[in-house]
């Protein structure tokens, strides 16, 4: 067996139990490569659960910067014995397993080809502390010293990183930095270090920052105005409300009063939630909700009064697995069609697909110009890879110039003016009629808003043809909507081919990576990234470009498919399902095979395929 | 339907308030609901409230759920912004918007089925949450607008229409407010102008959650004998404590009323309630005492009616978020978007 030889290019796996501490530890190591100057990603794969079950902690560390999920361990950090089998099934041969050699090795025979590093962890832990939570945090910080060794990182970095975390605390600096020394000393004394795998110095993070999408998410909203968000808490959407909150306190507090420029509520349930962002949208403050799937179902009947009344609200979906509670801490793209769609009658929502956190900033705040702009509910479709994971990303910017564009809004001095205001008229043929906040002027530019129809003064009507101006107005409304939405970003092959890609949100990097893979087989194919609905017009052409397209997502129903499809008047022949759904980002290898095997090339892909 | 004519042009002899409006200026449109419904009284009593209070009609915001009681918003005070909203979720639309701004008044109108029953939960949250608000429940025992089926403020063994008689126990919205930390309870009726009038100005002075129930009845679907709902049962059931006026800032009391009938309850804007008591043992402000004496009266098939709870501190949803007190909807970029600068320094320690 040849143990492998990578440097700057592997996949590291921690195995630890829930609760235990670890993944402060953890992230620390995947902030060490970065320090290294090394791209590297960490995703989080957690049950549902508070204290006591299995937890992983995968960081794909890539030199040429891929941050897409590789799958395939090359060096596992087993730290549970629940889930030993498993766990030493993953490495790849020729791999690396590192785990505590306290005890004998959990029952379960032992591969011979991968290469086995026993540190007595628990030993070396109990010998140096004595307390409980001591002997369970220091030996997380140990096995960090033993990898430093391993893996040929600079012990400076971690020195820095525990100066950084710690920060005016300099007994807890020093008391880990004994912790790392003990197991980088004893790494060196009784082990061959390094191993085959290392991190060598390079300069390939440059100015890019280490984010999570929930927490970008909530600073977009600070960016973007926002003052009202009402929540209910549901994984994976609870950190953008914590985001938001963190940052709102430190952005919106004013420093003499202590005054809140904002107002965050916690309601009852997800009705409540979106019934709050609906009264404020009306009152002519920016707000929000996040939620996921599940809070999305109940909040059905009030997306539709927004939609009919007109009432700009912004909604961002962290989404999980579904249906019902599903596999509520793991990953799927599935509320396409339920927010493209939601609400009974015929309705038609904006939905934003952010790739990454630095697009969670930006579309975050885009969101709220829009839901202005609009006029009516904007869908800010994450996921649980997006939204629960630090990811290497382009720095936040913003543009001081920028304004935050409140729309059609009139004013009392315009009403004073004598302005002509008609709630649902459309002055100028965008679909977009101007509004009024409450309490603008004393006798001029109040109306009624209500979800039963009414006429282009907001006069209650049943009259059928007064009902179908407003609904074929609502679709001018959203025709308008194309021009306003982040545009696709297309990039085409090396050479021309008829082949296309369509994908969006988190499957982009893997999506983008495949292509170097399928080009290295010498299968080109232009890519089209997909970043809002309703889809622009560059859509419709790329797709008419190409004989074959390919729409990556990770759900069962191929549900972005379908939407272009029905909104694009498609033949459905003309794309192909490529799709994901166990619930794990998908990888580029998994693409690349999917779209071999459909393309006949080869048998070998299916293989991969189903890995 | 109600029509009530209404000239285009105003009396020039109308009386004016403080703010030069007369009646007229707090009506809304003409009335869809059936000649004599409850609701329609109390439409009329909100429009001489807010007349006698001379509060401008545009800092107003009324919202609703929906059902008959939902829709009167329509005929009162046509210069505020309304918002009909959906069935059971009028308080959140209302915490929302009391939330983005401060400075307007807030009236909440909805109807027994919309707030006991599928509206329960928001009615219940709204009223922890402190909102700043006058929430009137128009209480029928039915929905009207679905055609008569018992709401959950139906009494046991009241029978509709048909003759069937209800079953399930009674949501009672006045002792569930004063338990859920509504700050001003009261109860009356629709036929008592009397009472209601200066109930409701004194909610509207209020501040925090002031929750009103009004026993009004659906005259098409529950009005029969056997109903606790109609007009004839609660004109015999009424077991007033209180009459009240409301007396602005400025205005001198002057007792007119024998020694200890009268009390005198100074409200947060500095409004005066003076009440008028029947039942001189009552203490609006002991909120046991008053869940007690509600029950108590209940049990016996007794309508307790007047401002049977009040808090003169009370705080409200603002007061516990720390919000600041220019509303939320008048902040400018300057005061919310922290800019290109601070951003740099938050990149950097994301490094
Ligand atoms: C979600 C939903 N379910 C059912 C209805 C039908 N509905 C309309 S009004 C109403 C009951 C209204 O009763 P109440 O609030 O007591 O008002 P009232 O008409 O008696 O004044 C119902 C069930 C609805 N509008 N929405
Ligand atoms: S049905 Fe009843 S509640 Fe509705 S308008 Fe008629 S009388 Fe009033
Ligand atoms: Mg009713």
């Amino acid at each position: 067996m040849k143990p492998i030889e990578a440097v700057n290019d592997f996949v590291v796996k921690f195995a630890n139990v829930n609760g235990s501490g670890s993944a402060s530890a953890n992230q620390m190591f995947a902030k060490s490569i970065l320090r290294m100057g090394v791209p590297a990603t960490p995703r989080n794969i957690f049950p549902s659960n508070i204290q006591g079950l299995p937890t992983w902690y995968e960081i794909r560390v890539s030199e040429a910067g891929y941050l897409g999920a590789r799958g395939g361990v090359d060096l596992m950090v087993q730290m549970n014995p629940q889930t030993w089998n498993q766990d030493v099934a993953s490495i790849v041969p020729g791999g690396y397993l590192f785990h505590d050699s306290t005890r004998a090795l959990p029952h379960g025979s032992l591969r011979s080809d991968i290469n086995v590093i026993g540190v007595p962890l628990t030993q070396i832990t109990s010998a140096n502390y004595q307390l409980a939570r001591e002997l369970q945090l220091f030996k997380n910080v140990i096995y960090l010293g033993v990898l430093s060794a391993l893996l040929d990182i600079e012990p400076e970095v971690f020195e820095q990183l525990f100066a950084e975390q710690f920060k005016g605390k300099d007994k807890l600096i020093a008391a880990n930095v004994q912790a790392f020394k003990l197991g980088r000393t004893y790494a060196q004394e009784h082990l061959q270090c390094p191993i085959g795998l290392r991190v060598r110095r390079s300069d390939k993070v440059g100015d890019r920052i280490f984010v999570e999408g929930n927490s970008a998410v909530g600073l977009g909203m600070v960016y973007g105005g926002a003052t009202v968000c009402a929540w209910y808490p549901i994984t994976p959407s609870t950190s953008a409300v914590e985001g938001f909150t963190k940052w709102a306190t430190r952005f919106r507090v004013d420093a003499e009063t202590g005054e809140k420029k904002f107002a965050i509520i916690q309601a009852e349930d997800e009705l409540s939630s979106i019934g709050m962002v609906i009264g404020a949208g009306w009152n002519g403050a920016r707000a929000f909700t996040a939620t996921s799937g599940p809070g999305i179902s109940l909040m059905q009947e009030f997306i539709g009064l927004a939609y009919f009344a007109e009432i700009p609200a912004v909604l961002v979906d962290v989404q999980r697995a579904g249906p019902s509670t599903g596999m509520p801490t793991k990953t799927q793209q599935c509320d396409v069609l339920l927010c493209a769609y939601a609400s009974h009658g015929d309705t038609k929502h904006v939905l934003l697909f952010p790739r990454d956190a630095n697009e969670c900033f930006e579309f975050g705040a885009a969101a709220l110009d829009l839901a202005d702009r609009l006029q009516t509910p904007i869908f800010l479709l994450t996921d649980l890879d997006i939204g629960m994971n630090e990811r290497l990303v382009a720095p936040f910017a913003w543009d001081d110039s920028r304004h935050l564009d409140r729309g059609k809004v009139m004013t009392a001095e315009e009403l004073e003016a004598g302005r002509e205001f008609g709630r649902y008229t459309d002055v100028d043929g965008d679909g977009i009629a101007y509004r009024t906040y409450p309490g603008t002027h004393p006798t001029r530019g109040s109306f009624f808003t209500r979800g039963t129809s009414r006429d282009r003064k907001a006069i209650y009507t049943e009259d059928g043809a007064a009902y179908q101006d407003n609904m074929e107005r609502l679709l001018r409304k959203f025709e308008t909507a194309k021009s306003y939405v982040p545009t696709p970003l297309r990039k085409d092959a090396a050479k021309p081919t008829k082949l296309g890609a369509i994908y969006y949100g988190s499957t982009s990097d893997s999506m983008e990576e495949a292509t170097e893979i399928l080009a290295a087989d010498g299968v080109d194919i232009d890519l089209l990234r997909v970043r809002a609905f309703p889809f622009n017009k560059s859509v419709d052409d790329f797709i008419a470009a190409h004989e074959q397209v390919f729409v990556v997502e990770q759900n069962r129903d191929a549900q972005l498919r379908t939407l272009l499809i029905n909104e694009g008047d498609l033949n459905p022949r003309q794309l192909v399902r490529i799709l994901h759904y166990d619930g794990t980002p998908i990888t580029a290898r998994q693409i690349a095979g999917q779209i071999r095997t459909s393309l006949g090339l080869d048998k070998a892909a299916q293989k991969e395929a189903a890995e | 339907m109600t029509y009530l004519p209404k000239p285009k042009l105003h009396h020039p002899e109308l009386p004016k308030n403080d703010l030069g409006y007369t009646r007229r200026d707090y009506e809304g449109s003409i009335s869809t609901l059936c000649a004599g419904c409850g609701h329609d009284s109390i439409s009329a009593a909100i429009i001489h409230a807010c007349y006698e209070l001379a509060l401008p009609p545009h800092r107003i915001a009324k919202l609703s759920g929906i059902g008959c009681s939902s829709k009167t918003p329509t005929y009162f005070l046509g210069a505020s912004h309304g918002f009909n909203s959906v069935h059971g979720r009028m308080p959140s639309v209302l915490t929302g918007a009391a939330a983005a701004n401060r400075d307007l008044i807030y009236l909440g109108v909805s109807g027994d089925g919309d707030s006991a029953s599928i509206g329960l939960g928001q009615f219940a949250h709204a009223m922890r949450r402190g909102v700043n608000m006058t929430y009137i429940v128009e209480n029928n025992g039915v929905y009207g607008l679905t055609k008569g089926q018992f709401s959950a403020t139906a009494d046991r063994g009241a029978k509709n229409k048909k003759g069937a008689t209800n079953q399930d126990a009674p949501i009672d919205m006045i002792s569930m407010a004063m338990l859920l930390g509504a700050s001003f309870v009261g109860r009356s009726f629709s036929g008592d102008k009397t009472q209601l009038v200066p109930l409701i100005k004194a909610a509207l002075a209020h501040k925090g959650p002031a929750f009103i129930d009004v026993i009004s009845p659906c005259v098409t679907f529950n009005n029969h004998e056997g109903s606790t709902k109609s007009y004839d049962y609660v004109r015999e059931h009424n077991e007033a404590v209180n009459f009240l006026d409301v007396i602005l800032g400025r205005q001198e009391i002057t007792v007119d009323y024998s020694p200890g009938s009268v009390e005198v309850v100074r409200q947060h804007d500095g409004s005066l309630i003076k009440l008028r008591k029947i039942n001189s043992e009552y203490d609006v402000n002991d909120k046991i005492a008053a869940m007690e004496y509600v029950q108590k009266h209940q049990s016996k098939g007794e309508i307790v009616t007047g401002l049977l709870y009040v808090d003169s501190d009370s705080q409200d949803m603002h007061d516990h978020l720390g919000t600041s007190s220019t509303p939320l909807n008048a902040m400018d970029d300057a005061a919310l978007v922290p800019g290109s600068a601070a951003l740099a320094k938050l990149n950097a320690s994301l490094r």
